[in-house]
């Protein structure tokens, strides 16, 4: 009897996405066709340039975006098939998003601010501070936990936003454009970062236009007009 | 952390939104404190007045003649014989259900005596009961303290030329007027008042009562109650409440506490709009935050229990400063209002309501805001990010 071949499954699968935009009377495509795979433990860099649909497409993979058309399967989970409660319940368990400029809450501290997914858990209080003071060492920053984000440096804040990106421990950590606001010095090390993350077993999909960003990915999709040109 | 921790921080940061959407409530909720504890120190004051005022129900004997008298002309004399009461029978009074509303019971006696030749009211009364009833009473000269001693009434005295100390016979006794009773305005000034016992056996009326008067102390006491049930136990008497004096002030009361829940409703209109306008000024600034939460897996409801639990905390001081202010504005401007009136007092029960009252008034007010907030499409959020 011939064994029959297991099909491969990836951890996300983005099944030929389009997201379209109503402007006036005209419809953009922002996403025109997309179609590829991300596997578990993978580092993978979108590139483009300003306007080519890879901050959209990161939003559909966050589950944030509704696509208009295709699927987006996560763990084999048709993530759009799913309600938008169940969505938010999603991210919180899957996804751990770094936002272009940091997007850090400013009246809670950095060490709150790294809590602050952890507010939904139900994780005890003494769970939840152990656990956010050991992610902030990780990120090189334990000496700063009780400064508000305006008193953090740019790079800080970066880790900060890592840090909050992560402590929930997600299978799945998505990158905006992490270096866009650093100076190349305070870039290399949040990207070392990043990669020690992955090495760690983080699968990372990471946004830039920065083609020295790209250079610590396994992987990297370019992208243009919303179509990927080359993987 | 906890979505608590969220919202708390919040108002920390947002000091002077918070005291403005507090200032809003507190100025709601101190207008109606103060408005309806000055109502209630007027009612109070009233009532006390009244029951000060002494009797405010009348028991005669029911008569089928119609009254013969009007403006103070009176045609035809008036006949005190027929079915007066029996003193005996007056403990039935204290026998009704409402009996620990009853204050003072002053029976009276009355009928016409000779005095010097001239037909003269005489009235006799328990002098211990009466005096303290009749405030309005100046006597001028000692109150009376022994069964042979009189009060004239002003007019009486002039016309009889009688003044303090001179005696005066009636019946089989020897009297001695111990004081003149000053111009009351009423038909005491031309009567002659004796003690209740030495009277009927002047008057020949031993063992009989003509009319009694009744102090009941009426603060939320059912009056027209209590004279069903005197009425009730006296079937040949007509009982009746002297109530159309009060009404007329409570009336004017009513009209002050509508007065007071309408203006009470408009600045609690007022107040409910500020916060209504500065919460969902506050959710669109917070679009940006929203956003994140939404990113990081907060549900819906998350969003709405931050926003609405800073709306409880608002609510909350604002009705307890709103109600502190109100009672220290009613306590410091009700000498002005009612001059020798006093305070109510904290009425801690109503504190209760006025607190419960903001809270519901901020949460009313943050619901349509939170509900927008919280369903912000997240991709719609980031795009501010």
């Amino acid at each position: 009897m011939q064994a029959q071949e297991k099909p491969v499954q990836h951890l996300i699968e983005i099944r030929d996405i389009g997201k379209d935009y109503q402007v006036g009377a005209n419809t953009v495509s922002a996403i025109r066709h997309m179609h590829f795979h991300v596997d578990d433990g993978e580092f993978i860099s979108i590139m483009g340039q300003s306007g080519s649909g890879k901050s959209t497409l990161l939003a559909v993979l966050g589950g944030l975006n509704h696509p208009s058309r295709g699927q987006v399967l996560v763990d084999s989970l048709d993530v759009y098939g799913l309600s938008s409660e169940q969505r938010a319940d999603f991210r919180s368990e899957y996804i751990g998003i770094i936002f272009q400029s940091f997007q850090l809450i400013p009246y809670l501290t950095a060490l709150e601010n790294i809590k602050l997914p952890m507010a939904i858990t139900g994780i005890s209080a003494k769970e939840q501070d152990g656990l956010a003071r050991s992610v902030l060492e990780k990120v090189g920053l334990g000496a700063k936990a009780p400064r508000l984000p305006d008193q953090l440096s740019g790079g800080e804040q970066e880790r900060v936003a890592i840090a909050r990106a992560i402590v929930n421990r997600p299978p799945i950590l998505l990158a905006d454009e992490p270096t866009g606001s650093l100076d190349s010095e305070t870039a290399e090390g949040v990207m070392g970062l990043l990669r020690r993350l992955n090495q760690e077993g983080l699968t990372i999909i990471m946004v830039t236009h920065n083609p020295d960003a790209c250079r610590h990915a396994d992987r990297t999709i370019l992208v243009r007009d919303g179509l990927c040109l080359a993987q | 952390m906890k979505l608590y921790h969220i919202s708390y921080s919040n108002l920390k940061r947002r000091k002077g939104k918070v005291i403005f959407l507090v200032l809003g409530l507190v100025l709601g909720i101190a207008t109606i404190v103060t408005l309806l504890s000055i109502t209630e120190s007027m009612t109070r004051d009233i009532e006390e007045r009244l029951d000060r005022f002494g009797a405010n129900i009348v028991m005669v004997p029911k008569s089928e003649n119609l009254a013969l008298s009007y403006g103070g002309i009176t045609v035809g004399g008036v006949n005190y014989a027929v079915q007066e009461f029996k003193e005996q029978d007056l403990k039935g009074i204290r026998e009704i259900e409402n009996r620990e509303n009853l204050g003072a019971v002053a029976p009276k006696v009355l009928g016409a005596a000779q005095v010097m030749g001239r037909q003269v009211l005489l009235m006799g009364v328990d002098f211990a009961v009466e005096l303290p009833l009749k405030t309005w009473w100046h006597l001028g000269g000692a109150a009376p303290a022994a069964s042979g001693d009189l009060v004239v009434g002003a007019e009486a005295a002039a016309a009889l030329h009688l003044a303090v100390g001179d005696t005066l016979p009636l019946g089989p006794r020897t009297f001695t007027v111990t004081a003149i009773l000053q111009h009351t305005g009423g038909a005491e000034d031309g009567m002659i008042i004796g003690d209740f016992h030495a009277v009927q056996e002047v008057l020949g009326k031993k063992g009989v009562v003509s009319l009694v008067e009744i102090a009941a102390f009426c603060r939320d006491c059912p009056i027209s109650e209590l004279v069903l049930q005197i009425a009730e136990k006296f079937p040949n008497a007509k009982v009746t409440a002297l109530r159309q004096a009060v009404m007329a002030k409570m009336q004017s009361i009513e009209l002050f506490k509508t007065f007071s829940y309408g203006v009470a409703g408009l600045v609690i209109f007022i107040g409910s709009l500020l916060v209504f306008v500065t919460m969902m000024g506050a959710v669109n600034e917070r679009t940006r935050e929203i956003g994140i939460f939404r990113a990081i897996g907060f549900r819906r409801g998350h969003v709405m229990q931050i926003i609405l639990l800073e709306a409880i905390v608002v609510g909350f001081v604002g009705g307890f400063l709103g109600f502190a202010a109100g009672n220290l504005i009613a306590w410091s401007i009700l000498p002005v209002v009612i001059p020798g009136g006093t305070f109510a007092g904290v009425n801690l029960p109503f504190g209760g309501l006025a607190v419960l009252l903001s809270i519901s008034l901020s949460l009313l007010a943050s619901l349509y805001p939170a509900r927008k907030g919280s369903s912000l499409d997240p991709s719609e959020a980031l795009r501010a990010l």
